[in-house]
């Protein structure tokens, strides 16, 4: 109990200005994963990885400014990333099964 | 609910009724509730005209439209006129259902026919009752419509429904009138009710000769001219006896026609403080009584004569109306409406018994095998040649004594208008009934007698024609002029100029009338039934009966003067703007819309990466324009 009070001075031992800066780069990462990758499941990571990038400054701002709602939302945002995990995998599996392949660049169907 | 609502619902139900069950109610049922539902109203207005305490009574009904200071609302109104139209049309009208039962028992249309004859009916009342413009508004356009529905009753020859077309345009001319003069009185007054408008008039200081009033005035007899068939507007109606009889008995001769003048005499304080349009509407009527009386000389079609005395009657009502004789015209629509339902029933019933001949050069001899046909419609040629004491005698002489006051050459044109009346309608008489027959053997053999559907409404009408002078009875005859005397709280506030003749100067117009009227018809005696002549086969005239028998070429004036030139415009418009201008920018635009997408879907092109880079940007652009400030 202790401990868990003691996070949010945990986390401003690290000044805000890096927690930005980390985490605008982790989230240009996981667009240059989404858009450069072919492979399904590779850019599906991406994607996780801008979310975590967006829950780490939630989490960063909400205990500089000792507002609890940020943490509260990034809770939020991991259960629903989660859901969207367990539908996009079956998604992926599905295609895998129908095409044996899960290149994004083949599923171009959908045009004019 | 009262009364009053009750008389327009009747026939809206019989409408409705053989309307919407047309082929499914059983053709006895149709006749009896069409018929009924005329009865009915006729029994509604008796009721009321009996109970009518002097004053005028306004029902309202709902609120109808309201827009700022603006209040038209649904309302009747019951005084001295409308309650004598309700009688005339509701009176007239049951007679003529009850006769249509005969005579259109045989037609397959026979549902449809009462459902539009009950429509007429409706808004006819609705016309009448109305106590504001616009209500009257709505029965003069629905009046207009039916007459319309029922010229091109046949449908099936495309020569009836030019007819109906040509009546209903004709008519769409002198509505656009009315309308005008309508918005012109709310411009002015600020309301459509009859009894605000002309209260105002009765109280402020209109001048005789106002600007306002005159432009009204003369908007109003535009839409009057239409409806009332008055030159130059008087070519529909000829052409509107393609209908079945009973219809151009009731609409075309007895009711409808007379809107006009219901509606002038309505509105007879604008038109008293008008001067200027009382003396154009007083030559118009006469120049249509004495025009469309000579085009009657010369007819053949027992219709066709029937229908340019109903303009040339209609004219001497305008006269009377032009002269201020108010009570005298109206006196004059009801005798009309008796007399002229009359004849037209009359020449139905030959018809029907020549099988659908309606040419008189191939009847004659008819008065044995129709007798009551015959006699009733000797009563109804007498009585419109006005000789005493039938009905048409006494309206006559009334406007044409006022006018005599008025305008001697005025007179002159109505008296000489009256002679050719009295020739062309013993000329119809004894060529139709007198002489040998001249039509086919087969339809000779086919002649008969009308059922007692169609003789009974006759033997009715020709009673009223007989006596309905007498409702009106002058006071050189120890009468008591009661019609006119009924109907003199309209006239109120009308500073009337016309003045009444003296007993001397009354009863030497009548006798001059009289023996011109007999003059004219021992002449048609002498030759159609001494000399025994028949009028020559088409194409055989020659000179000026030629001219005459011709109409005057009046319609073919006018086809080359509004229609050729409105049908080049259209031709042109239809060639040349509507392909060369319209097309191009409609089907421009529509190309245009269509070669920019087909580029711009190749953007979508399927590939996911492509889609989410395109975001991508899209954001970053957004992004740097929200933070501009920021930024730069």
């Amino acid at each position: 109990m202790q401990q868990m009070q003691q996070i949010p001075d945990v986390i401003k031992l690290i000044p805000l200005n890096f927690y930005v800066l980390f985490s605008s780069a982790l989230f240009c990462i996981g667009i240059v994963g989404v858009l450069t990758r072919r492979n399904a499941i590779i850019i599906f990571m991406s994607v996780e990885l801008m979310l975590n990038a967006v829950n780490l400054l939630l989490a960063a701002f909400s205990s500089y400014r000792a507002d609890p709602s940020g943490q509260i939302f990034v809770f939020f945002i991991m259960a629903v990333a989660a859901a969207e995990v367990a539908v996009g995998l079956a998604i992926i599996v599905m295609i895998y099964r129908n095409i044996q392949t899960i290149d994004v660049g083949i599923l171009n169907k959908l045009k004019w | 609910m009262s009364l009053v609502t009750l008389i327009p619902l009747f026939p809206l139900i019989g409408f409705l009724i053989n309307g919407i069950g047309f082929r499914h109610v059983p053709k006895s049922l149709v006749g009896i509730i069409g018929s009924a539902a005329a009865l009915a109203s006729f029994a509604c207005a008796l009721s009321l005209f009996i109970g009518f305490s002097g004053q005028p009574e306004v029902t309202h009904l709902f609120d109808w439209i309201t827009v700022g200071k603006l209040n038209i609302s649904m309302s009747f109104q019951i005084d001295q006129l409308s309650l004598l139209m309700l009688l005339i049309i509701t009176g007239v009208g049951s007679l003529i259902h009850i006769y249509s039962v005969g005579y259109m028992h045989h037609d397959e249309g026979f549902g449809k026919f009462f459902a539009f004859l009950n429509l007429f009916l409706f808004f006819m009342l609705l016309l009448v009752l109305g106590s504001n413009f616009v209500v009257m508004f709505i029965g003069w356009e629905g009046v207009g419509l039916c007459s319309y529905l029922l010229i091109g009753f046949w449908n099936k020859n495309s020569n009836y429904g030019n007819a109906a077309r040509k009546a209903f345009i004709m008519n769409r001319i002198g509505d656009l009138g009315f309308l005008l003069g309508i918005f012109l009185i709310i411009n002015h007054f600020g309301s459509v009710e009859f009894a605000d408008v002309f209260g105002k008039i009765a109280e402020g200081d209109y001048e005789s000769g106002d600007k306002t009033l005159l432009y009204i005035t003369l908007l109003l007899f535009v839409g009057a001219m239409g409806k009332s068939a008055q030159i130059p507007l008087y070519t529909w109606l000829p052409d509107a006896m393609a209908g079945p009889t009973p219809v151009s008995a009731l609409i075309h001769a007895a009711t409808m026609v007379t809107a006009g003048i219901y509606m002038i005499i309505r509105a007879n304080i604008m038109y008293s403080l008008s001067p200027e349009t009382l003396e154009i509407v007083g030559w118009v009527g006469a120049a249509t009584a004495v025009l469309a009386a000579s085009i009657g000389l010369f007819q053949n079609d027992i219709k066709k004569v029937l229908a340019y005395s109903t303009v040339s009657q209609l004219g001497y009502m305008f006269m009377g109306l032009g002269v201020m004789a108010y009570s005298s015209s109206f006196f004059h629509v009801m005798t009309h409406a008796f007399f002229k339902a009359l004849l037209f029933l009359g020449a139905g019933s030959v018809i029907h018994a020549m099988s659908d001949e309606q040419d008189i050069r191939f009847m004659g001899g008819l008065r044995k095998k129709l007798p009551v046909t015959f006699i009733t419609f000797l009563i109804a040629t007498i009585a419109i040649s006005g000789i005493p004491p039938f009905a048409g005698f006494f309206s006559k002489d009334e406007i044409l004594a006022h006018v005599y006051e008025h305008n001697k050459l005025m007179w002159v044109v109505a008296l000489a208008g009256s002679v050719m009346t009295s020739f062309y309608m013993f000329r119809l008489l004894f060529l139709t009934f007198f002489g040998e027959f001249r039509g086919t053997h087969e339809q000779e053999h086919h002649l008969h007698e009308s059922p007692i559907t169609m003789t009974l409404p006759l033997m009715l009408l020709a009673v009223l024609s007989a006596i309905g002078g007498f409702f009106n009875l002058p006071h050189i005859f120890n009468g008591h002029a009661s019609l006119a005397e009924f109907m003199s709280p309209l006239f109120a506030h009308t500073h009337s100029t016309a003045h009444e003749a003296d007993a001397s100067t009354e009863i030497m117009l009548m006798v001059i009338s009289v023996a011109a009227a007999l003059i004219a018809a021992a002449f048609a005696y002498f030759l159609y039934i001494i000399k025994k002549s028949v009028p020559a086969a088409d194409g055989q005239e020659s000179g000026l009966k030629k001219v005459i028998y011709n109409k005057y070429y009046v319609d073919e004036l006018y086809d080359k003067i509004f229609v050729t030139p409105i049908t080049v415009l259209s031709n042109f418009f239809h060639s040349v703007i509507e392909f060369l201008v319209i097309d191009l920018i409609v089907e421009g635009i529509g190309k245009g819309v269509k070669i920019l997408s087909g580029e711009a879907r190749l953007l979508q092109n399927g590939t996911t990466g492509y889609y989410i880079f395109a975001m991508v940007i899209s954001i970053a652009v957004i992004l740097a324009w929200s933070l501009r400030a920021f930024l730069f």
